[in-house]
């Protein structure tokens, strides 16, 4: 049967706390001197990227070689792609050239979701438009526990731009899951008509929500939406918006920064805030092979995958 | 969910029909005393010795055996856990599975003599996995290997060094080690198969 | 030729014999009543007799698109569907904007003579939306056009609106508006709710229809002229031109068989899976209270008629990610079945409330004075045969159609269309082109 990770709303919450927990024990091999594990010799694991992202690219290169799979990394720039050929072709290709997983960066949301349909092996999302961004929100949520613990309870607010973040979707299905009381924090123009039915609360007032936040996470606001008339100005919304060091200050003993990078330091986020004690930031990027690891061990070992929703 | 089949597998119910107990709570008692003599005996004191069980039931058995070790030696030796479950030949065989805990010393496991503890032995596949899990961990000075029960039936060159008893079995038949950190009670129970 | 149409249900009344002789309707009385001899009987026994129904609203590609549809496979699947005249719309490539591409296009149509094809004429030069088209040129064609459409693009620019409205009164043409803000409405990709917030597709507002609504409604009102809104798709919309229709204003409007039977919801779960831009359209599927809406106003009449966009896309334009996909659904040789489905199966509408929305309104709108006339002696035989008693699942590969986008793929409908009677010309016999 064909099993993927398209959305963090597929998983069960057995489902996520499998993955954080294979995650933990995957933590280990990355303090080895082998960094290497033989469990996926012999598959082949596609990085099909539609968009640049460097990061979470080498993230999932690092990981699947970990696992001694072998990696293709197929960039759509300059390639057959860029010259017209369609997703479905692409697919086809994959699937003659034998990819057991395609981790697939898009900008069209509900490309993996297509790309499911015309593959026989698993496919990933690793971000598609302004949908979901699964893997970022598993690595969080095990950022998160390392940090605090349970996620029972937890009251997470995420701030920023909810309209147009693949994260914050991802995040809010994957914490409402394991637990944790999520509230978005948004100027209403970023924030999505018909919010009724998210599993989480809405709020205009950063610093109402502040002290009843046992983690902020700040969303990176997008350069483009600064000329659509979202807010007045960058000045504006750093003010309104923008975690600073008096900002906190008001938050909770104990309480965490996450950002899902890249950072725009002095925009949403003050460089001596990035930087503090409270910032997770770092053990995010490494937090993000354990986690990516733990997904295609758990997609890819078996004779059928342990975790993910059919398509 | 095909991990929680696997689990209900581990933690399976203390008794079955038509299963009958070859080693009680006594015996398996006097076999891990016999083998915590035969280890130290052998390594010449505790020192370099670590004790790294199989999940699930071998690290319980890791775990008694070094309580006896220190009992009789007044120090504590070295135990941890080795999932294996990486390593393994027959992942494809099955669903994807849940992994175990591997607990090392901080100071790993280089110039240490390694026991690994294992609750049966039988085809020898997954003392092989565990061999190759250790290498990428570092450089024991010596690997040995203790199990409660050698069922026979190897399909690898492999041999334990300690064993609590040598079981004759056909393949059809089933063996079933119950530990009460896990099951309730202590037992070896055999099920299945024509003797 | 003659035909006697023998036990025929006219407009689901009681079973009638209907002789059809020299292009026109000569008898219709009690069965057996009717000298039927010498002409060619047809067992009309348990099947419905309507007036051919007559579409505001086709795309048939042709010219530029023939790879999608052509105007002989457009108008074939238009008869399979009952229809003995539709309209197509002015988005070809060249543009509908000149009285030689529109008497090109209604040239076709007569060739083909498998329905009338009425053209629409472009209200802008190239739908740019910048200066008229002449109009009055297509006006004074041969295929005599007298609905004017920018359809695919609204006209957004309220004093172009302004003057389309007022210059088509000289040969009482009508301006027929795809009501859609377009600042408002830019990347959008479904509507604006709650599953284009989940599945984050860009939204495209109700707000920006109902906004364009108003504001025609309001110039055609200032100007006295006639207005149509092409495809509803909004309860709000539905409000507006119960609004103006109250002030006595003249204003139709339409809406698709798609929008009364499904809703954006089909984007996020639906047997196609998810994502599957089958159900991309423009103006997109809207909520459950939306489809009710349109029912209801399809019903008291606020919502003269039903027109189906038909809208034929090849299938490398749909086997993409939706926001690559394009826009549009099939519907000629299904959109009988589904008004079945929503208004007939529900009580909202009888046999001769449909054979009002489907022919009567939509002919007079479109000023089409050979169709949808009552089924009387010495009226045009144009009609067409329904057995409302068949369900049958729509499958794509037996359309005439050449493209297969159809959202109803799989789904069991009601209804199949028997024969279709073109002036006395059967294009369809036992549900086969003849």
């Amino acid at each position: 049967m064909n099993r993927h990770l398209l959305s963090t709303a597929d998983l069960s919450r057995d489902d996520a706390l499998l993955i954080l927990d294979t995650a933990e024990q995957l933590s280990q091999v990355s303090d080895r001197s082998i960094k290497k594990l033989p469990t996926l010799r012999g598959r082949t694991v596609v990085n099909l990227f539609f968009e640049d992202s460097t990061r979470t690219r080498i993230s999932f290169e690092a990981a699947a070689k970990r696992l001694s799979a072998d990696v293709i990394n197929f960039s759509a720039k300059g390639s057959s792609v860029s010259k017209g050929e369609s997703l479905k072709d692409t697919a086809l290709t994959l699937q003659a050239m034998g990819a057991d997983a395609v981790v697939i960066r898009h900008g069209a949301s509900g490309a993996p979701h297509r790309l499911a349909n015309w593959l026989d092996g698993s496919v990933v999302n690793a971000g598609d438009g302004t949908h979901e961004h699964p893997t970022q929100a598993l690595l969080d949520a095990f950022t998160m526990r390392r940090r605090l613990g349970d996620l029972d309870g937890r009251r997470v607010t995420i701030v920023g731009d909810v309209l147009h973040s693949r994260v914050a979707r991802s995040n809010v299905h994957l914490l409402h899951t394991l637990g944790a009381e999520v509230t978005l924090v948004a100027p209403p123009t970023l924030v999505p008509v018909a919010m009724g039915e998210w599993p989480c609360e809405v709020s205009y007032d950063f610093d109402a929500v502040l002290p009843k936040s046992d983690v902020v996470m700040m969303l990176r606001v997008q350069h483009e939406r600064m000329n659509a008339s979202y807010f007045p100005s960058a000045r504006e919304y750093s003010r309104r918006y923008g975690l600073d060091p008096e900002r906190l200050g008001k938050m909770p003993d104990g309480a965490i920064v996450m950002h899902p990078g890249p950072m725009n330091r002095g925009m949403e986020i003050a460089a001596e805030v990035a930087d503090s004690e409270r910032s997770t930031i770092v053990e995010q990027v490494t937090n993000g092979v354990t986690v990516r690891m733990a997904v295609l061990y758990l997609l890819l070992s078996g004779s059928e995958p342990a975790i993910g929703g059919n398509q | 969910m095909n991990v929680a089949r696997n689990q209900a597998r581990d933690d399976g119910p203390p008794a079955h029909d038509g299963e009958r107990a070859v080693l009680e709570a006594p015996d398996i008692n006097r076999a891990l005393t016999r083998i915590a003599h035969e280890i130290l005996e052998r390594a010449k004191g505790p020192e370099k010795l670590l004790l790294l069980g199989i999940p699930t039931r071998g690290t319980f058995l890791a775990r008694r055996l070094a309580d006896r070790i220190e009992q009789v030696e007044g120090r504590p030796v070295a135990t941890g856990s080795l999932d294996v479950t990486m390593y393994r030949d027959d992942l494809r065989l099955r669903p994807a599975r849940a992994l175990g805990r591997t607990d090392l010393p901080e100071d790993g496991v280089d110039g240490r003599i390694v026991v690994l503890v294992d609750d049966v032995l039988y085809s020898g596949r997954t003392v092989r996995a565990a061999l190759d899990a250790l290498n990428d961990l570092g450089r024991p000075k010596a690997v040995r290997l203790a199990v409660l029960v050698d069922r026979g039936h190897r399909e690898l060159p492999i041999r334990a060094d300690y064993v609590g008893k040598n079981l004759p079995t056909s393949r059809a038949e089933t063996v079933r080690v119950c530990l009460a950190e896990t099951d309730q009670r202590d037992a070896v129970l055999l099920r299945g198969g024509q003797r | 030729m003659t035909y006697l149409l023998k036990g025929a249900r006219v407009l689901g009344g009681e079973p009638k014999d209907v002789l059809i002789e020299g292009g026109c309707i000569t008898a219709v009385g009690a069965p057996g009543e009717v000298d039927g001899t010498g002409a060619s009987h047809v067992d009309a026994g348990g099947l419905i007799a309507l007036p051919g129904l007559v579409d505001l609203h086709t795309h048939l590609r042709e010219p530029g698109r023939e790879d999608a549809e052509t105007v002989e496979s457009g108008t074939a699947a238009a008869a399979l569907g009952g229809f003995t005249a539709v309209h197509a719309m002015a988005n070809t490539s060249p543009v509908a904007d000149t009285a030689g591409v529109v008497e090109q296009v209604w040239r076709l149509g007569q060739e083909a003579g498998h329905c009338d094809v009425q053209p629409v004429g472009a209200v802008t030069a190239g739908l740019l939306g910048r200066q008229l088209a002449e109009l009055g040129a297509m006006a004074d064609s041969a295929a005599h056009v007298r609905v004017f459409s920018d359809d695919g693009v609204c006209v957004s620019d309220a004093v172009l609106m302004r003057r389309a409205l007022e210059y088509v009164k000289a040969f009482d043409g009508v301006v027929a508006q795809h009501a859609q803000e377009p600042r408002l409405t830019e990347g959008a990709q479904m509507n604006e709710g709650s599953v284009s917030g989940r599945l984050g597709l860009t939204g495209w507002p109700a707000v920006a229809e109902e906004a364009i609504i108003a504001r025609d409604c309001l110039l055609a009102a200032h100007v006295g002229s006639r207005l149509h809104v092409c495809h509803v798709s909004t309860a709000g919309s539905v409000e507006i031109i119960r609004w103006a229709k109250s002030k006595g204003w003249n204003v139709t409007a339409e809406v698709t068989p798609h929008h009364l039977l499904l809703t954006d919801t089909c984007a996020e779960i639906s047997p196609a899976g998810s994502y599957n831009p089958i159900y991309k359209v423009n103006p997109p599927l809207r909520t459950q209270a939306d489809v009710q809406a349109l029912r209801e106003a399809l019903a008291d009449g606020t919502i003269d008629c039903v027109a189906t966009d038909h809208a034929p896309h090849p299938v490398e334009d749909k086997e993409t990610e939706w926001p690559a996909a394009a826009m549009g659904m099939i519907g000629l040789e299904t959109a009988l079945s589904v008004v079945q489905e929503a208004m007939i199966e529900t009580g909202l509408l009888d046999w001769a409330g449909v054979a009002d929305r489907m022919s009567a309104r939509p002919a007079r709108i479109g000023r089409l004075s050979g169709h949808g006339r009552r089924l009387r002696a010495g009226a045009p035989a144009n009609l067409t045969l329904v057995d409302p008693s068949v369900r049958w699942a729509v499958d794509p590969g037996g359309f005439a159609s050449k493209s297969r986008n159809t959202p109803y793929q799989g789904m069991t409908l009601p209804g199949r269309v028997v024969a279709t009677f073109l002036r006395g010309r059967p294009t369809v016999l036992e549900g086969k082109l003849t």
